[in-house]
Order: structure tokens, then sequence, then C-alpha cells
């Protein structure tokens, strides 16, 4: 039996924890240690942390605020957000993240992967991959919190990350994020089938079923999500939420 | 009693620290020959690359003292993930010798073709134990645990075999050898059922103050 991971994907902004509709429209949730606390008490599998602001606004990773999650955090903890260099992510690992993931510099600088898997191994080192289509219909792939199209096709640039260390893939539909409607399960399923390396799959989960769907049809090794972890109802009244159930799947050897 | 967490620049200790405490467990974070030859006992973390991991220990003046106190001197140990794996003869990552305490070597998963599984295993899973022991003490079978590995342990004596976890095949998830402890999840990403296993490893020496 295997246990598909369900984890939750928290954004931060230097006002504390937000969550939006494709990658816009960002409405306050909470404080995010409180959150944290949450998730933990509800023995979560795993959660990433993203600051959404930090690189358009060239800033560094908050080190002290890591360090206060690694502090609460009994699972592992995914960080990402400015992360510009190896040294950027020596101290995120030694303030207790166990994975850190890179976007934008990953783009511009694709020896960064090979670097810092070099220096952590590839298990820490998560590409996080934002998908997006051009008003041909396109899919590519979208750096700068999802406000630069750049011209990567998803599935080759996940080859590529793959080839040079990466250990897993967060992949965003940001068309899918924040409404709740399901998974983008054909561009996942593309993905996954192509890379080796586990894809942690964000963007549309709207109910746990969604979330079974995602692994059983897209091929996704994790579901991840936003919205369906920290809003309730129609309204997105705030709720911080994780389901009781866990997702298990049977081993297919 | 004197517990030093080692940090060899290969990650992830000051929150192992911080639930070390938790625990009634003040545990000292240090890269000094000197704490680790004045250590009781020696927590063995680390996350990354086995030859990296390797190259930091000698780069470190700390494989003299290591060798010492564990093969010598019984010091007890408790490596985790990478840590338990620098226990073995030698690894595929990297192609390099290890420590050997273990009568081990360390290999990269390998599956048939076709098969689907990732690589890194990375998630929750469960623990076969092979035998009792009192680091697993209270450790139920349906209890999972957290892993992030590409390479896993290989055991020439079947006597080191704590227990095995099923990933395309069984393999080894855990080791004991004497004063020697290795486990291949993360006990401190792994919930209560984690911390069960790190207070289990101090009370077995009763190296904890305020039991709770």
């Amino acid at each position: 039996m295997m246990f598909p991971r369900v984890i939750p994907v928290l954004l931060l902004r230097r006002d504390g924890l937000v969550k939006g509709i494709h990658f816009k429209n960002h409405k306050y949730v909470g404080d995010p240690m409180n959150a944290v606390r949450i998730f933990n008490a509800k023995n979560v599998d795993e959660l990433f942390l993203l600051d959404i602001t930090a690189t358009t606004e060239c800033r560094s990773p908050d080190i002290d605020f890591v360090q206060r999650v690694a502090d609460e955090a009994y699972m592992p903890f995914g960080v990402g957000g400015g992360i510009r260099s190896v040294a950027d992510m020596q101290r995120l690992i030694r303030a207790g993240a166990e994975k850190v993931s890179i976007n934008t510099a990953a783009v511009e600088n694709p020896d960064l992967i090979r670097q810092a898997s070099d220096v952590f191994g590839r298990q820490s080192v998560v590409v996080s991959v934002d998908v997006g289509h051009s008003w041909r219909g396109r899919a590519s792939v979208y750096t700068h919190s999802g406000t630069r199209r750049v011209n990567l096709d998803p599935v080759a640039w996940t080859q590529k990350a793959e080839e040079l260390g990466a250990g897993e893939i967060l992949l965003t539909s940001i068309e899918r994020d924040g409404i709740r409607r399901g998974y983008a399960l054909d561009l996942v399923r593309a993905v996954a089938d192509a890379v080796q390396i586990p894809i942690i799959a964000c963007g549309g989960a709207g109910r746990f079923e969604d979330l079974e769907a995602v692994v059983k049809e897209g091929h996704a090794s994790a579901a991840a999500a936003g919205s369906l972890f920290v809003f309730n109802g129609p309204h997105r009244a705030v709720l911080v939420q994780y389901p009781d159930r866990r997702l298990s799947v049977p081993l297919s050897s | 009693m004197n517990t030093v967490i080692v940090d060899y620049g290969m990650g992830n200790l000051r929150s192992i620290q911080h639930k070390l405490k938790r625990i009634g467990v003040e545990a000292v974070v240090s890269s000094s020959s000197w704490d680790v030859e004045n250590a009781d006992l020696l927590i063995f973390p680390g996350v990354g690359h086995f030859a990296k991991g390797m190259h930091n220990l000698k780069e470190y003046g700390l494989l003299d003292v290591l060798h010492w106190k564990v093969k010598e001197a019984k010091m007890p140990v408790l490596g985790i993930c990478l840590g338990m794996q620098l226990f073995t003869r030698r690894s595929e990552e990297g192609d390099v010798d290890g420590l050997g305490w273990i009568d081990a070597e360390t290999r990269r998963f390998c599956f048939a073709p076709g098969i689907g599984l990732k690589i890194p295993h990375v998630g929750w899973n469960l623990l076969n134990p092979r035998r009792l022991s009192p680091i697993l003490e209270g450790v139920r079978s349906d209890q999972r645990f957290y892993f992030v590995h590409s390479y896993h342990v290989v055991c020439n004596s079947p006597d080191d075999v704590l227990t095995t976890t099923e990933y395309g095949y069984r393999f080894v998830s855990s080791v004991h050898r004497g004063n020697i402890f290795g486990v291949q999840f993360h006990p401190e990403k792994s919930h209560e059922e984690g911390m069960t296993v790190i207070r289990n490893f101090f009370d077995m020496f009763q190296a904890r103050q305020g039991k709770s």
C-alpha cells in the first residue's frame, strides 16, 4: 500500500497568509504560524510555504520565520519564494526546511538545480513549475508568481529539471488555481508520465475526490491544494482544515 | 548525559535539537571533535549526498574520534537517513567508502521497467518489525513514518535488520547492532509516532530528564 501525500500549500505575503484565484486577487487568510500549528495538530503529511512576493520584490527568504515553523512542525515542509542561490538554500535547510522550491531562479539559471542537488541531494530540491496558456492556447511555463510567460513547454522543462537533478516537481495549473473544480488532470498526467521523479500536483482541488483523482488518473505522487484547506463554503469563509481520511492506493507491483 | 548532534554540514539540525528539548534532552549541535569525544550519546542526522557527507566528516576532522567513540568506546549512536547510510561500508552514491560500522552497503532503488514507482521514495510508509527492540516499543504496524531517499541500506547480516519497509521491494528501514542504531525514516518529522522512537532511544540509556 502506498499513501500519496496530501499537502497544504500556504501562500505568504508580507502581511501574512493569503490565497487567491488564478494567482491574483489574494485574500488575507490569517496568521501563518497559527495555520502551521493547526496543520500540525491535524497530522498533515507535509506542508509547503511559498512566499509569493519575495521574487517580485527582490527579497530573500525569511529565515527567522522558517526557524519558527521548524520548531513547531512535526512533519516535513518545503519552502519557496525568493531563493536565488545555493547559499539561500543552505540557510533555509539549516533553519529546518526539508525541501527548497525554486521556480524563477531555476528557469533563469537551470544550472542552479544541478548545483543544489550536488550539495543537498536531489530529494531536497523541488522545482516548482507554474503552467498557464498563451492566448494561442499553448501550455507554457510562467515565472515571477505567474506574471511572466517564458517560452518553455511544461513537459520538456520538467524533463530538463529531472535531468539536472530535481528531486520533485511542484506542478501548478494557474488556470485551475483557486477555482476548486478539479485538477488539470491531462496536464498532470502528461508531466507525471514523462519523468521518473514524483509530481506534486496543485491547482483546482475542491473536494476529497479531486485529490484521489489526481493520484489515480493524473498519476501524481502527491496532491497539493491551497483553497481546499483554508476556505469553507461558497463564500470562501476562512477555515483551516484537513481531511481525516487518508489517501491510499495499492502498490502496482 | 551529554548528547551531541553531529553537525557535518549536512542539513536540518536545529529542528532536531528543538524537538529533543521538548522531550527533556538538552543536546548540543556541534562539529567539534572535542564535543564528540566528550559525548555520551550521539545523534547522527543528515540529508544529502553520501560522498559529500563522508568528505565533510574527513574535512571537519571527525573520522578518528567517531571511530574511536563508536567502535571502541561503544557510545550509543542513532543515525537518521543519510546518517544511517554513512554507517555502511560503501555507497553507490558517489561510489565511496562509508564508516563501515554496519556490515552493509548503500544502494540506489532499482526497479524493473514499467513498475511505475518514482525515485526518490518520498512520503509516508509502514515499518515491518523483523525482531523486537526497545527502540520500537509502542510502535504499531499501522503507524506511518516519513521517508525521503533514493538510496537504501542492504545488510549482509540479517541480524542487523530491525525493520523493513515495502517500496517496490522490501528494503531495510532501520538497523541495530550493539550500540549502533539507524533509521532510514525521519522520526523528527513523523509526528508523535516518530517522537516515540526518539524517546525510546534516549530511555534505553536513561538520558531524559522530566519524562513526558
